[in-house]
């Protein structure tokens, strides 16, 4: 892949360009370039400087909101071609995120999906309102190896703990991660419903989800999910 | 529209105008200078005893002279201020002698090093257009000390200047500096770095040194700053519209010697006024009442159309702590919203006794929420928010949009850390780092990002001479605050 190609992947996510995001996208696809790569060495390390430059304050909410499309333009083309090929790219870790039920408030979840995404995390996002059960269920279909559950409100928040409820009741509970966020949670709500962990911000959640997944893979092959 | 705030409705100011013009005639004014008193009595004013009775169309013909607006330009040729209409800019502080030691907390005298730091923190920042020769080197003899600190800001900073001589061989050494900065007398007066303060003492008396910096300064066309400062209910009177009246009577006579001196050379309409503490004895600097009275000055000077300056964002306390931060917030604010051009006094606790470094970041920030303030609330899209509902529907989802992204840059300032806006989460056992704690932190991280002023081999050449010159004759070894002096100086 030409470097000035993989330049201008980077240089669409940066500028939260969904338009030229899934051209670069579809060139790669009809001149039968790498799409790995262009993932991979294109697209991912554009949203890692915008994750660097957010921390930074240089980059705020809406640009990280405008990458967070162009990635997922990009993503659209890409990953439905990829799994054709049977090439699909190397997974961190599968997570399930969503916000509780009665909560319609998505924006710090979503934000934690593009980086999650982004930093090589298979994520399957069930959006606002999702009712326990759904969380338990996605988790079990998919192979999930960490659960997160966002709440904007004291009021749903609460609905976290159901959730936990559901993966037990389902049998998932410890091969499944419970990671909450929100708002309104704190590490002291996190421990008391028994969750393994909790990111104040997007960029904390998917430093833990990765301290998780390494913790994870130390468990015994019996006691994970595949 | 932008706000504005005004103090003065026309009938007081037209009698403060009035009373003013009276007072130009009757006691009259004193003027020290021989030169300034032969302008004055040449132009037809009447000149007894070393006062000068200056009728009022005399002085209404000084103010007709003087130019609307002018610019100070910084180090590559820029405009980078704007002396007119309601543009609104900051500088440190001047002329302070002692500076906070953010260990011990407790002030001493300022050194070399400690302006310099100053600089780099000032230079930093854009919040302030300007430096200032903040302080007072106690290392440098005092003889040369106001040329010292200009020569220290000229050879680290790129920035347009706020500054003044403390007597008239030093002042014309400043000017030295100055036309060896800008390559020569001429291009110094087509591109102005530097504006001086000049200072009359109240009550109405432009004294020997006052008058001669006047002069001097209209005719080497280097900007002067005049600064009137009225003690109200000591050295003027104890009403604020009475101090305005004396304010505006000291301010249209150096005016008067300045024009006469040299029609047209840019000039401010500046001011320190201060009511006097009953109880203390002291000038507060941070009391509402002495803002007012910047606001009213400035107001007259607005009248008149001219330039104008204020000495606000100080503060009373010794330490930088929470009364510190509100009388510095709020007279930022409110100078921003008079549209005052330039605004003194960021940094300076202990009634401008002493600076503080970490007092000059956090005022950076009340100074950015005041220029915020004072830009206003403006239409930037076709409908106000129909458009960007049309859009989201009840969703809500309003991050997402286009409108967003392109506009919330211009509608929301983004302060630095040191403003805290992170919620507290769930460390509530955590100890935080106070204001003070962030301050410290930031002057370190804006030292160590400051990059030195890029000043020619030529510039550096000619200030090196002059400074040696200057520094000779007061017996000073080296060039404190200066690095590679002796390569450069070829000893």
């Amino acid at each position: 892949m030409p470097e000035s190609i993989l330049e201008a992947m980077r240089q669409s996510i940066i500028d939260g360009a969904p338009e030229s995001a899934l051209a670069l996208a579809q060139t790669a696809l009809t001149n039968s370039l790498d799409l790995l790569d262009a993932i991979n060495h294109g697209f991912v390390p554009g949203m890692h400087q915008v994750g660097e430059q957010f921390a930074q304050h240089t980059m705020f909410l809406p640009d990280m909101m405008a990458s967070a499309e162009a990635m997922r333009a990009a993503m659209q083309v890409l990953e439905p071609e990829l799994k054709k090929q049977g090439a699909e790219r190397a997974v961190a870790g599968t997570v399930v995120l969503g916000t509780t039920q009665g909560d319609i408030h998505e924006i710090g979840k979503t934000l934690v999906g593009t980086l999650l995404t982004a930093h090589g995390f298979k994520v399957y996002d069930l959006g606002v309102d999702v009712p326990s059960d759904k969380f338990a269920t996605t988790a079990l279909e998919v192979g999930a190896d960490i659960v997160g559950v966002s709440a904007l409100l004291t009021t749903t928040m609460r609905g976290q703990r159901n959730v936990i409820a559901a993966l037990e009741r389902q049998g998932l509970r410890p091969r499944v991660k419970i990671v909450v966020g929100g708002a309104p949670v704190t590490r002291r709500w996190a421990e008391e419903i028994g969750a393994d962990g909790y990111g104040k911000d997007a960029a904390a959640a998917v430093t833990l989800m990765k301290s998780l997944m390494r913790t994870r893979e130390l468990l015994p092959a019996d006691a994970r999910a595949d | 529209m932008k706000p504005k705030l005004e103090l003065l409705d026309r009938a007081l100011l037209d009698r403060i105008l009035r009373e003013a013009f009276t007072l130009l005639m009757e006691p009259g004014v004193k003027v020290g200078d021989p030169e300034a008193a032969r302008l004055l009595l040449r132009a037809g004013a009447r000149v007894e005893d070393g006062v000068a009775h200056i009728p009022e169309l005399l002085a209404r013909r000084a103010l007709e002279s003087a130019p609307r607006e002018f610019f100070l330009y910084d180090r590559a040729g820029h405009k980078a201020v704007h002396y007119g209409g309601d543009d609104v800019h900051f500088d440190p502080g001047s002329s302070c002698l002692k500076i906070l030691d953010a260990d011990t907390l407790r002030p001493r005298l300022a050194q070399t090093a400690d302006l310099v730091a100053l600089i780099q923190v000032t230079e930093m920042l854009p919040q302030y257009a300007a430096q200032s020769t903040a302080l007072v080197c106690s290392d440098v003899p005092s003889e040369i000390g106001d040329f010292y600190r200009l020569f220290l800001v000229l050879w680290h900073s790129s920035k347009p200047i706020v500054t003044g001589a403390f007597s008239g061989p030093t002042l014309q050494a400043m000017i030295d500096l100055l036309i060896a900065d800008s390559g020569s007398s001429a291009a110094l007066k087509e591109k102005p770095r530097a504006v001086f303060d000049v200072c009359p003492s109240p009550p109405l008396n432009w004294t020997d040194f006052a008058a001669y910096n006047l002069v001097t300064l209209a005719r080497a066309g280097v900007p002067a700053e005049l600064i009137s400062m009225p003690l109200a209910g000591a050295t003027g009177p104890v009403t604020l519209a009475g101090s305005v009246v004396q304010h505006a009577a000291e301010s249209i006579s150096g005016l008067t010697i300045h024009q006469l001196a040299e029609p047209g050379a840019p000039i401010v309409w500046g001011g320190a006024p201060a009511i006097f503490d009953m109880s203390s004895g002291g000038a507060p600097m941070g009391a509402i009442e002495t803002a007012m009275l910047d606001l009213a000055c400035a107001q007259v000077g607005k009248y008149f159309g001219l330039p104008t300056h204020a000495y606000l964002v100080a503060s009373d306390s010794k330490l930088v702590d929470p009364q510190a931060a509100m009388e510095s917030s709020m007279s930022a604010v409110l100078g921003a919203l008079a549209g005052i051009n330039m605004i003194s006094g960021a940094g300076m606790l202990d009634s401008l006794a002493c600076h503080s470094l970490e007092k000059l970041v956090i005022d950076a920030e009340a100074i950015a929420s005041a220029q915020r303030l004072a830009r206003g609330i403006e239409a930037r899209t076709e409908t106000l928010a129909l458009g960007m509902f049309s859009q989201t529907g009840l969703h809500g989802d309003f991050l997402k949009l286009k409108e967003t992204r392109a506009l919330f840059r211009c509608e929301q300032h983004f302060p630095s850390t040191i403003i805290d806006r992170i919620s507290r989460g769930e460390n509530d056992d955590e100890a935080l780092h106070d204001t003070f704690s962030r301050a410290r932190q930031r002057v370190r991280e804006l030292r160590s990002s400051y990059s030195p002023a890029v000043l020619s081999a030529e510039t550096r050449t000619r200030l090196l001479g002059i400074a040696a010159r200057e520094t000779s004759l007061v017996g000073l070894a080296g060039l404190p605050g200066i690095e590679q002096t002796a390569p450069l100086l070829g000893i």
